[in-house]
């Protein structure tokens, strides 16, 4: 109960304001289609330099929890999922505002997020002291193999492609690696001035995440995109807290299945939503209900969505492991503020992790307090035309990619990794697992050279230096671990690539 | 809408150039100890970029919309400005000695600075994209508005709160 202690530094007047900042700013910018959570937080990063890390981290967390839950916004009114994470919400959402009951559809949206987020964070607070203490027991060699684990695991479940998921994370791994060699000191892949002191991930996240958001937004030209907006007449608070009340059956499936997906590294809330509304489906007695306006889809929906996000921290405070592609943008953050992951975090910074998880309890009720009460006019800035975000993204861009260490450099890169990022998406390539491998490229390698160091006293010859990384349970586990990811993606994509179904879903 | 085959052939060409020069550059520079991990990697780079390579031979790679006329001619007058704005008019482009001693040497030297290139990017890419017609009065008025209001945004956050130096090039 060490997190009771912190809960002060929450309720600090900058800290506090911060907080509310996120989360209105978060719904805002998650109901604003095209403005997905990652890009968000990518583009956050640079407004918390001038922060303490846990003001920083406070901002951040907050923009995380509630631009999940905005994109419910766009989803419900407009039929746009905000995020990626939201398209499980739509299916019923928009029947239900469709018929004149968007104002439903919001409480119950929001209320559901809240209980499933203030789950999924309470499963951070008590699971993630257990993990750091289990991660004590690894060495260079498992840190190496988890370093992997993350890559392989979103490369092949984030992808539509097994090969280019691999690929993905492959470059993503290679970038990783240009600069200086922090031991030997050599340059490494350096073909231009700007890439000297090596790709900032702050930089390399701004450039991934929005500028391909950006040239999407281009591509639609000058066309007057005709969107379905729906009228959302009032509707009384009670009788939706009553409806969550009752709605037991969904809002625990969702929960569970987002807390599950959440734990596991590099899948995210698109996954927990859509889970979560097919087994919904399947306990309902409902079942030819669902699609045509009923709320229990809605419920498990978003209470997995939000369950999701507490859980995804778990494995990357701990092990450095993302839980889900912004949890991957929030490490970079973390390490901009010299909050390094590992089994020690809550030695080494209690105050400044507590804080923050606690941030994130109280942002989940913030967030449907404000969530409810901004609805009917977050609809307005869902709509917000495309030409004006499409130049406010990229501005932001120069900007924060800019401030990070004062460099045109970092803009080039950052310009660079978007335009050929935009080109590899459009060729089914994942920017996730790029993210991933650029992120644990350096734990990979430093703990690969430790851990070839080690090897290197211990025995002699390359094959038996091998064995070090080879041998002993926890490596062989974690080996069976990468294995299994990599040949459960194999086989997955092998099935759907025989069906003719999904092959034609694929050239959709 | 799937890409032809003759882009992802493109494509998977590029990606096993990039993984081939990353193994050669790899396993032939030295020392040998920096490069040990990323001869690691490379191998496997070079294993994923032959695979999506051959399958795309074989016309079987079929993820990914790949890019069409359309979307090309819609991306790029912004694809333009953006460059334009990124590489040359916030900071400029460093010394050309051909241009010395002509006018328009400071200007390409120096660029617009942040703030000036940045007000002039925004309303361009707003211009060009925005859907209302361009021979409305009403139109223009509300583009410069809107920039207007942004670009105060954008320097109360970056200059006025963050304290963030920007270049600040011919103009601001």
């Amino acid at each position: 109960m060490e997190f009771l202690s912190y809960f002060g530094g929450v309720f600090e007047p900058i800290a506090f304001m911060l907080l509310l900042g996120g989360t209105i700013g978060g719904l805002i910018l998650g109901a604003t289609p095209g403005l997905s959570p990652t890009m968000a937080v990518a583009l956050l990063i640079p407004f918390t330099f001038q922060l303490s890390p846990t003001q920083g981290l406070i901002l951040l967390g907050a923009a995380y929890t509630s631009t999940v839950a905005g994109g419910a916004v766009s989803a419900i009114l407009l039929k746009i999922p905000g995020a990626p994470a939201n398209i499980a919400t739509a299916l019923d959402g928009h029947e239900m505002a469709k018929n004149g009951e968007g104002a439903r559809a919001l409480h119950l949206s929001f209320m559901s997020s809240g209980i499933g987020g203030i789950t999924g964070v309470l499963l951070l607070i008590f699971l993630t002291p257990v993990l750091a203490q289990w991660a004590l027991a690894f060495g260079p060699s498992h840190l190496f193999w988890l370093a992997i684990l993350g890559v392989t695991v979103i490369g092949s479940l984030d992808s539509k492609s097994f090969v280019k998921g691999l690929l993905s994370g492959c470059i993503g791994l290679w970038l990783s690696m240009i600069g200086y060699d922090d031991i030997q000191g050599a340059q490494r892949f350096i073909f231009h001035d700007a890439l000297t002191g090596g790709i900032h991930i702050i930089a390399a996240l701004i450039g991934i995440f929005a500028i391909p958001q950006v040239l999407d937004m281009f591509a639609k030209g000058r066309r007057k995109v005709a969107i379905e907006t729906v009228e959302v007449p009032e509707h009384a608070i009670g009788d939706s807290v009553r409806e969550v009340a009752r709605s037991a059956r969904p809002l625990t499936i969702g929960t569970v299945i987002g807390s599950i997906v959440g734990l596991i590294p590099g899948i995210g809330g698109q996954i927990a939503g859509l889970v979560a509304y097919d087994q919904s489906k399947k306990f309902s007695p409902n079942k030819a209900k669902f699609g045509t306006g009923h709320p229990e889809g809605l419920i498990a929906a978003e209470s997995a969505n939000n369950a999701m996000v507490g859980p995804s921290l778990v494995p990357l405070l701990t092990l450095s492991i993302p839980g889900s592609p912004t949890a991957a943008v929030l490490l970079g953050g973390l390490l901009i503020h010299g909050i390094f992951p590992g089994s020690d975090i809550f030695e080494r910074n209690p105050e400044v992790i507590w804080t923050f998880i606690n941030s994130m309890l109280i942002g989940q009720i913030l967030m449907v307090i404000f969530g409810i009460a901004i609805a009917k006019w977050a609809a307005k800035i869902a709509r917000a035309p495309l030409p004006i975000m499409a130049s406010a993204v990229l501005v932001l861009s120069l900007f924060g990619s800019y401030s990070v260490q004062q460099s045109m450099g970092d803009v080039w890169i950052m310009l660079s990794l978007g335009l050929g990022m935009y080109f590899l998406e459009k060729f089914g390539f994942s920017a996730a697992p790029v993210v991933l491998g650029l992120i644990l490229g350096p734990i990979a390698e430093s703990n690969f050279v430790q851990g070839s160091m080690i090897a290197g006293a211990m025995y002699d010859g390359v094959w038996a230096k091998a064995t070090y990384f080879m041998t002993g349970s926890l490596n062989i586990g974690l080996i069976v671990l990468v294995i299994l990811s990599v040949g459960y993606s194999f086989m997955s994509h092998r099935a759907n690539s025989k069906s003719p179904a999904s092959d034609a879903g694929a050239r959709a | 809408m799937t890409a032809s085959r003759t882009q992802h052939l493109a494509a998977s060409s590029v990606i096993l150039a990039v993984a081939l020069t990353v193994g050669w550059v790899s396993f032939t520079q030295q020392p040998e100890e920096a490069f040990l991990f990323p001869r690691l990697i490379s191998v496997f780079f070079g294993i994923f970029a032959l695979w999506n390579f051959i399958r795309a031979v074989m016309g079987l790679s079929k993820v990914g919309e790949g890019l069409d006329g359309a979307t090309v001619r819609a991306i790029i007058p912004g694809l333009i400005v953006m460059l334009i704005y990124i590489f040359w008019a916030a900071k400029g482009y460093g010394k050309i000695a051909t241009l010395e001693g002509h006018w328009s040497y400071d200007w390409v030297r120096r660029g617009m600075g942040f703030y000036a290139s940045s007000t002039l990017a925004f309303f361009t890419l707003y211009t060009l994209y925005d859907p209302a017609p361009r021979t409305e009065l009403k139109g223009w008025a509300k583009r410069i508005i809107v920039t207007a209001i942004f670009m105060a945004i954008i320097y109360g956050l970056f200059a006025l709160l963050l304290k963030v130096q920007t270049p600040r090039g011919m103009i601001f």
